[in-house]
């Protein structure tokens, strides 16, 4: 009985996923014949021996809405890129919906608006086709147009155009606008990272409740909701077997209490245990929304700034709670000659930082990876079918892909799990070695 | 060029952790066996200790974006 409802159900999976798979591949040739009708009056016609010579630079000059760009010229990396960044727009499935913008620049001060200001396709990719008080929406995201003689207010543009330039050694890619015969530079929003990852400090600043934004507040509703329904249910149900959800969480809970709490805080467990549980339940929950497909792929475990603000609340729980013995154990190790404490004080101060270092980059890396795993998977469908030139290849492909993205998506719900226990442990180890009293 | 460059070295990063992870999840393999009652303290420990090891090539694939 349970053996028949085990396959239905994986029959049911498989159906489900390849045909999401073809219907994504179909809206992303579908989008380009859609909108063919539009521009044939335009270069698509024309100058398509042009673009052909430019699709082997992998970059193209085109003035152009994506939909408008030629299908050859598929890049991987960039899809990649795209689908793992965060958005003003929250996709699900090829529908996309608006979300508010909360802009802020030096010159024109706050703006505050729906992301649909900028018209972009319902089923489209997040480019739009107007800009709104010299800001625009580019692959999804908010950018805004640095020359101040960009008229304000909703104007159409015409197209949109990215430059491969080298700066330093390091590519950089370059997004611009056209208006009016002209190019104008867009900036990106501004990133804390002082320009080590291409961002750093522009004409903007961009507090949107974006889709990971959105994410977060969704995830964090449903946590709220199941965890005091199920107090609820404790307070109701005293002394009786639990059921329902509270039967589902209760052995995760004792699990991660008795497995990684108790034996790392003992007496100061109670202490650090809502603090454990909240980063434990806020991972794990994350991690396993972004990998409901379709529905946004929310990748917010997979951004930086987020796994890097969890390490910020680790570190400072950490050194706060830091005792004595902590920090002796830190500048000036009992029990070692002093020609050793000179090598091992500095290492030790290193490791007071790698620690958070690490538990940012882990989270980030591993979340990640598996999306750009997945995204790239299904992209073979479209390298095969274009390499092959005869669609049965690409077809192929599809089918080879829909197995390996089912292979990897069942990893990664094991990684989902793996990482927020991850999380979890270390920093419990992290404050138990910091809240330890040794006696020597 | 600068770039392939740093993929050799991610790469070599990720052999490292590759034989660390590798020996962390063989030995404890082996420490099941002897002792399977003890499966959930081994498996805990485990998990943790190549999550440190991961740590070390991830420093190292970070710095190999920055080269």
């Amino acid at each position: 009985m349970s053996g028949m409802n085990i396959k239905s159900l994986l029959t049911l999976v498989l159906v489900v996923a390849s045909v999401s798979l073809f219907a994504q591949a179909d809206n992303h040739t579908d989008s380009s014949h859609e909108q063919a009708a539009q521009s044939e009056n335009s270069h698509e016609t024309d100058n398509h021996d042009d673009q052909d010579a430019h699709s082997t630079e992998g970059h193209h000059d085109e003035c152009a809405f994506h939909h408008e760009q030629d299908p050859e010229n598929f890049n991987p990396q960039q899809i990649a890129f795209h689908h793992i960044a965060d958005a003003n727009v929250y996709s699900i499935g090829p529908l996309q919906l608006p979300l508010p913008c909360i802009l802020y620049s030096k010159e024109s001060g706050w703006d505050i608006f729906l992301s649909n200001k900028f018209e972009f396709d319902r089923l489209g990719h997040g480019a739009g086709y107007k800009a709104f008080n010299r800001y625009v929406l580019d692959g999804g995201s908010v950018k805004r147009i640095a020359d101040a003689s960009f008229p304000g207010g909703s104007v159409a543009i015409e197209g949109f155009k990215h430059k491969e330039i080298v700066v330093d050694g390091k590519k950089k890619e370059e997004a611009y606008i056209c208006y009016g015969g002209n190019e104008y530079k867009l900036d990106a929003k501004s990133t804390l990272d002082g320009g080590m990852f291409g961002g750093g400090i522009t004409s903007f600043h961009d507090f949107s409740i974006t889709k990971n934004v959105t994410a977060m507040i969704l995830v964090t509703l449903f946590l709220m909701w199941m965890f005091l329904s199920i107090a609820s249910a404790y307070k109701k149900r005293e002394g009786m077997a639990p059921k329902g959800l509270q039967g589902f969480i209760e052995p995760v809970f004792t699990f991660m209490n008795d497995e990684v709490v108790e034996p790392f805080l003992g007496k100061k467990s109670l202490t650090y245990l809502p603090f454990i549980m909240a980063l434990f339940f806020f991972i794990l929950g994350l991690n396993l929304f972004g990998q409901i497909p379709f529905f946004g792929g929310a990748n917010v475990t997979g951004s930086l700034s987020v796994t890097l603000v969890l390490a910020v609340i680790t570190f400072l729980v950490v050194n706060f709670s830091g005792k004595k013995d902590y920090w002796q154990h830190i500048f000036w190790m009992p029990g070692v000659p002093a020609w050793v404490k000179t090598i091992l004080t500095p290492v030790e101060m290193l490791g007071v930082f790698i620690k958070p270092l690490t538990l940012m980059l882990r989270l980030f890396a591993n979340i990640t990876a598996g999306h750009i795993v997945i995204i790239i998977f299904v992209s073979l469908i479209f390298i095969f079918g274009k390499v092959g030139t005869v669609p049965a290849a690409g077809y192929g492909a599809a089918v080879g892909s829909t197995v390996l993205t089912l292979f990897m998506m069942s990893i990664e719900l094991l990684v989902a799990f793996i990482q927020a226990f991850v999380f979890a442990i270390l920093t419990a180890s992290y404050i138990g070695a910091a809240v330890e009293e040794h006696h020597h | 060029m600068t770039g392939t460059l740093a993929a050799v070295g991610a790469g070599l990063a990720v052999i490292g952790a590759g034989i660390g992870i590798g020996n962390v999840g063989a030995k404890a393999m082996e420490a099941i066996a002897r002792q399977p009652e003890a499966v959930g303290d081994i498996r805990a420990n485990m998990i943790l200790m190549a999550a440190l090891v991961e740590g070390a090539a991830l420093i190292a694939i970070i710095l190999s974006f920055f080269a």
